[in-house]
């Protein structure tokens, strides 16, 4: 292996790359973009303006001199094809759902079926303007309320908002409508502590902070679930909300949310679920009918649109009677038509003559606005695409499927691992590493790395942080029994290579386009962007 | 179940391992009292069936022949390219890049991403993206706040409505007061910031002042004046800019902007009613430890060979939780490689003729109306590529227009009701001769 980066000079410009060795040309390592420009290169070019444009437009003012840019932005400069391979070859470098099993806990790492897509690059969405006046927009504000519809009715809450972009972004509206509440009831400055479990995602207690209350972490019980004596401990009257993942990370369904919700509404507080986990419970548990306030949705999750690298996603909230008028605006509505009709037809793919879509405003006690326009739209329509293909009994199958393959995951792995909250399980299950890390001094990290070197995306690891070097595997519903078992065989390979071979773990992976990366380096020498050469200027220091 | 694989044979081969009866016994869990009631959902959809309704829908949008509606959302050529890279199933299909060694394709691309953001404002660091240009101005000022210990922000009532709509919902919950500095909107104004007024408001209790180049009214602003008056009472000055512009406007870096923020979506990504885009947020590494979102670095791997991970956690929920400087957690990474893929396929050559050719086609259009005694420039102020002008009776025109398939701009009124009859055009490369004979025409006819 020659040594890659030293194959193109510190300017990028104009050095030789070096000849890979024999072999060597199948890892492929691909430089960054701006070493593979050169001056005066090109891809996609533009007209000029014409004469008589120009001629138009004398007697307007000019840009001054002094607002000019003086020297060009050094982006690159290259060819279509050479454009195309870089970014080919990087994606290469990735493992995706596509290319391989990717069962990464808490993220639900579906099929994202292509019809979705088909539908996304429709002219008719793509160039649909979002101010574009109401009447050019029905089809996009149908849509919406279309979609909004069906996630109120497999939410079984009062009402639903699309705008919140992702899921951390839709527990910040949630939280934010939280506050809202209490301050109409005169508790605001009552009510200041937000519960969250020791179980759950980070996100949740940031959340909290970020909307100005504090966190209070509430307990796990040795079956995995919150303890509802803590929690009710914890209750009070400076309570604003319970934030609580059901099923929770670990994958367990609350066993007592009933009484758990009805601790938390005696309390004055606010019940609010981290959706999160909605793949497991389609058609078994809805959340609105159980009491519960508010929840966000995470698109995709559940709802299969891709999840892109780290987004886009989309995190609708879904909201009950009482926080229903705080929800952010605007809120698509049918200003003209009867709504039965619209849906009735709808589900039949049929057009309901004279009805007539628009975007209510007119919210008084609205938070506001969460994010410019009205959300991720292309997540939307993926999402009710998706929704529109499965239909009410193919989504409550998604949620047995998906519950199906976790529990034959469960129980096919239970001898090679342990099993800290050994009972049935949802959508995802939770395994430690800690027997192979006291008897072989091989870690989950080492695991993890491991599976690598079978093409296969880990698990989870680390998280949730109750349990001892966590495994958290999430098959999903669209993984084939032969990938399932082929998963079991890598695993019991890995436990049986722990106790065997642990130096060969603790090495792992070697067969990646590169291996385990220096973090604690990167953290302690930001290198976050690319230098072209020297910087004239000396950068500002940290606390500057 | 249109998706899952499972025949009948498999599904009771795993309640079997299982040791269960049937799928019921999994959901034994659920209390009684809660268990879902039947629901009232549309039944399933093959393929064609799908395709056909969103096309329904589709169809029901009607896209405008001509169009001079800007105000935030933008349309410009997506060249092939880009699309064809954002589609690559290898990127779209991967989630965040938690395991590096089988990430690299999306960490480098992040990295180059960071890299061609900190170049085109002249700043130093950039995020890996934000929701959109709205979110990450509002995460601009709660930044600004960590850094100054202060909890109150500037903001010109200049900068886009939509991203002061935004910023008050952020800045409600921990209770941070806004505070608006007027443009000067009167008759015959330039349609500026005044550093005056803006010196005015500030004071040592003010974090940070935000203002946007150019501004909602495609206006350029005195920016440098505007980072003295915000540093005069140690401030920070926050620019929201417009990416297509910095190809001709001087970089925020080089008039002392302290964070940058922008809406991404002129950068290679569909309008799409309003998302998914992308949002821009660069700063000064001085500051690095208080930005929200994710940052990829480069390191090495034992063997010495270069690759990316995700660096400076301690930022973040995952990590630090309720002391985390956001919740911020998946952003907008498949936007953030369409906008990289955008700026390699244009180059410097192309952003700065997509810049020019737009700059060209907005002074084409306002110089053809007031020709033509249509419509007069509302403002003094030079302009980029969006100039407000006032139509007489243009609400009613506004209208007429639309249902002949001709957006005469974006109404200003509804946001700024001093704008009476004050439209805003806005032009793009995309923007046609014949789109501006067509509007010039549209409105005579309408008179």
């Amino acid at each position: 292996m020659s040594v890659v980066d030293e194959r193109v000079d510190a300017s990028g410009r104009g050095a030789a790359f070096a000849s890979p060795e024999p072999g060597e040309a199948l890892t492929i390592v691909e430089p960054l973009v701006f070493d593979h420009s050169r001056p005066g290169r090109r891809a996609v070019r533009f007209p000029v303006a014409s004469d008589a444009a120009r001629a138009a437009g004398k007697g307007e003012p000019a840009l001054p001199a002094s607002v000019q840019r003086q020297e060009a932005p050094r982006l690159p400069e290259v060819s279509e094809l050479e454009l195309l391979r870089h970014f080919t070859r990087l994606s290469q470098l990735n493992i995706a759902i596509e290319t391989a099993f990717y069962p990464l806990g808490s993220c639900t790492m579906k099929y994202n079926p292509k019809v979705n897509e088909w539908a996304a690059r429709l002219t008719g969405f793509t160039d649909s303007h979002p101010l574009d006046p109401d009447e050019l927009a029905q089809g996009s504000l149908e849509l919406q309320w279309l979609l909004a519809e069906l996630l109120r009715e497999i939410s079984g809450f009062a009402a639903v908002s699309l705008q919140p972009a992702a899921g951390a972004h839709g527990e910040l509206t949630g939280m934010l409508m939280t506050r809202a509440f209490h301050r109409s009831n005169g508790e605001g400055e009552q009510r200041t502590k937000v519960l969250v479990p020791d179980s759950s995602h980070g996100t949740n207690p940031a959340t909290a902070t970020m909307v100005g209350y504090s966190v209070v972490t509430i307990p796990s019980n040795e079956r995995g679930g919150i303890d509802l004596g803590a929690l009710r401990a914890a209750l009070g009257s400076d309570t604003a909300a319970l934030m609580i993942t059901n099923p929770s990370t670990l994958g367990i369904f609350e066993d007592q949310i009933d009484q758990v919700v009805a601790a938390v509404r005696e309390a004055g507080a606010i019940a609010y679920m981290d959706g999160a986990n909605l793949n497991a419970i389609l058609g078994r548990f809805r959340p609105g009918e159980a009491g519960f306030d508010v929840m966000h949705f995470n698109l995709h999750k559940t709802f299969s649109t891709p999840h892109g690298g780290g987004g886009p996603g989309a995190g609708p909230v879904g909201v009950s009677e009482r926080l229903a008028p705080f929800l952010p605006r605007p809120l698509p509505v049918l200003r003209e038509g009867d709504a039965d009709a619209v849906r009735a037809n709808a589900w039949a793919g049929r057009e309901t003559p004279g009805a007539r879509f628009g975007l209510d405003w007119d919210r008084p006690q609205s938070i506001g606005k969460v994010r410019s326009m009205f959300g991720n739209f292309g997540m939307h329509l993926r999402a009710y695409a998706y929704i529109r293909a499965n239909g009410g009994d193919g989504l409550r199958g998604v949620s047995d499927d998906a519950v199906l393959a976790a529990n034959y995951l469960r129980v096919r792995l239970a001898d090679a691992f342990d099993l800290p909250y050994d009972r049935v399980c949802k959508h995802e299950v939770v395994f430690s590493g800690r027997r192979q890390k006291r008897q072989h001094g091989v870690t989950t990290l080492d695991m993890a790395k491991a599976i690598l070197d079978h093409g296969i995306h880990p698990p989870t690891i680390y998280f949730p942080l109750i349990v001892e070097e966590a495994l958290m595997i999430e098959p999903t519903e669209t993984e084939s029994l032969e990938t399932l078992d082929r998963f079991v065989d890598v695993m019991h390979d890995i436990a049986r290579r722990a106790a065997d071979e642990p130096e060969a773990l603790r090495a792992a992976p070697v067969t990646t386009p590169v291996g385990r990366l220096d973090e604690a380096g990167a953290a302690r020498r930001p290198d976050l962007r690319h230098r072209f050469g020297p910087d004239p200027v000396p950068e500002s220091t940290e606390g500057g | 179940m249109a998706y899952t694989p499972h025949t009948d044979p498999d599904r009771a081969a795993m309640l079997a391992a299982i040791g269960v009866a049937g799928i019921d016994d999994l959901f034994d869990d659920v209390p009684p009292a809660v268990r879902a009631a039947a629901w009232d959902l549309p039944a399933p959809m093959v393929e064609q069936e799908v395709r056909a309704e969103l096309r329904r829908l589709a169809n029901r949008n009607r896209i405008p022949d001509v169009s001079f509606l800007g105000y935030g959302a933008y349309r410009h050529l997506v060249p092939s390219v880009v699309s064809e890279v954002v589609g690559r199933a290898e990127f779209s299909t991967a989630y965040t890049p938690y395991q590096p060694e089988v990430s690299q394709g999306t960490l480098q691309s992040i990295y180059e991403f960071q890299s061609l953001i900190c170049e085109l404002t002249g700043m130093e660091v950039a995020t890996a993206s934000h929701y959109d240009g709205a979110t990450a101005t509002a995460e601009a000022a709660l930044m600004a706040c960590r850094l100054t210990r202060r909890e109150r922000v500037a903001v010109s009532n200049a900068v886009h409505p939509e991203v002061r709509r935004v910023l008050a919902t952020y800045c409600s919950g921990p209770g941070i007061e806004v505070v608006e500095v007027p443009a000067d909107l009167a008759a015959g104004g330039t349609g500026q910031t005044d550093p005056a007024a803006a010196a005015a408001v500030l004071d040592d209790s003010f974090a940070c002042l935000i203002a946007q180049q150019p501004n909602a009214f495609g206006v350029l602003e005195p920016m440098a004046e505007l980072g003295q008056a915000a540093h005069a009472a140690g401030a920070q000055l926050v620019a929201v800019v417009e990416p297509t512009s910095l190809a001709v406007l001087e970089p925020p870096g080089s008039y002392g902007a302290d964070i940058v923020t922008a809406e991404g979506q002129p950068l290679g990504i569909p309008m799409s009613f309003g998302g998914p885009w992308v949002g821009l947020m660069a700063a000064r590494m001085g500051a690095v430890r208080q930005m929200p979102g994710r940052l990829v670095g480069a390191t090495r791997d034992a063997a010495g060979r270069k690759g990316y991970v995700l660096t400076l956690q301690a930022r973040e929920q995952h990590i630090r939780r309720e002391k985390a400087a956001s919740n911020i957690c998946t952003n907008q990474a498949l936007c953030a490689l369409a906008a990289t893929a955008y700026l390699t396929a244009v180059g410097p050559a192309g952003l700065r003729e997509v810049a020019e050719l737009s700059m060209a086609q907005a002074r084409h259009a306002a110089g053809a109306l007031r020709r033509a005694g249509l419509a007069e420039r509302r403002f003094t102020a030079p302009y980029v590529a969006e100039v407000a002008v006032t139509v007489p009776d243009a609400e009613r025109r506004h209208a007429v227009l639309a249902a002949e398939g001709v957006v005469a701009g974006a109404p200003l009124w509804r946001d700024y009701p001093e704008l009476t009859d004050t439209l805003l055009l806005a032009a793009t490369e995309l923007t046609s001769d014949t789109d501006i004979e067509r509007l010039v025409a549209a409105l005579e006819a309408s008179r």
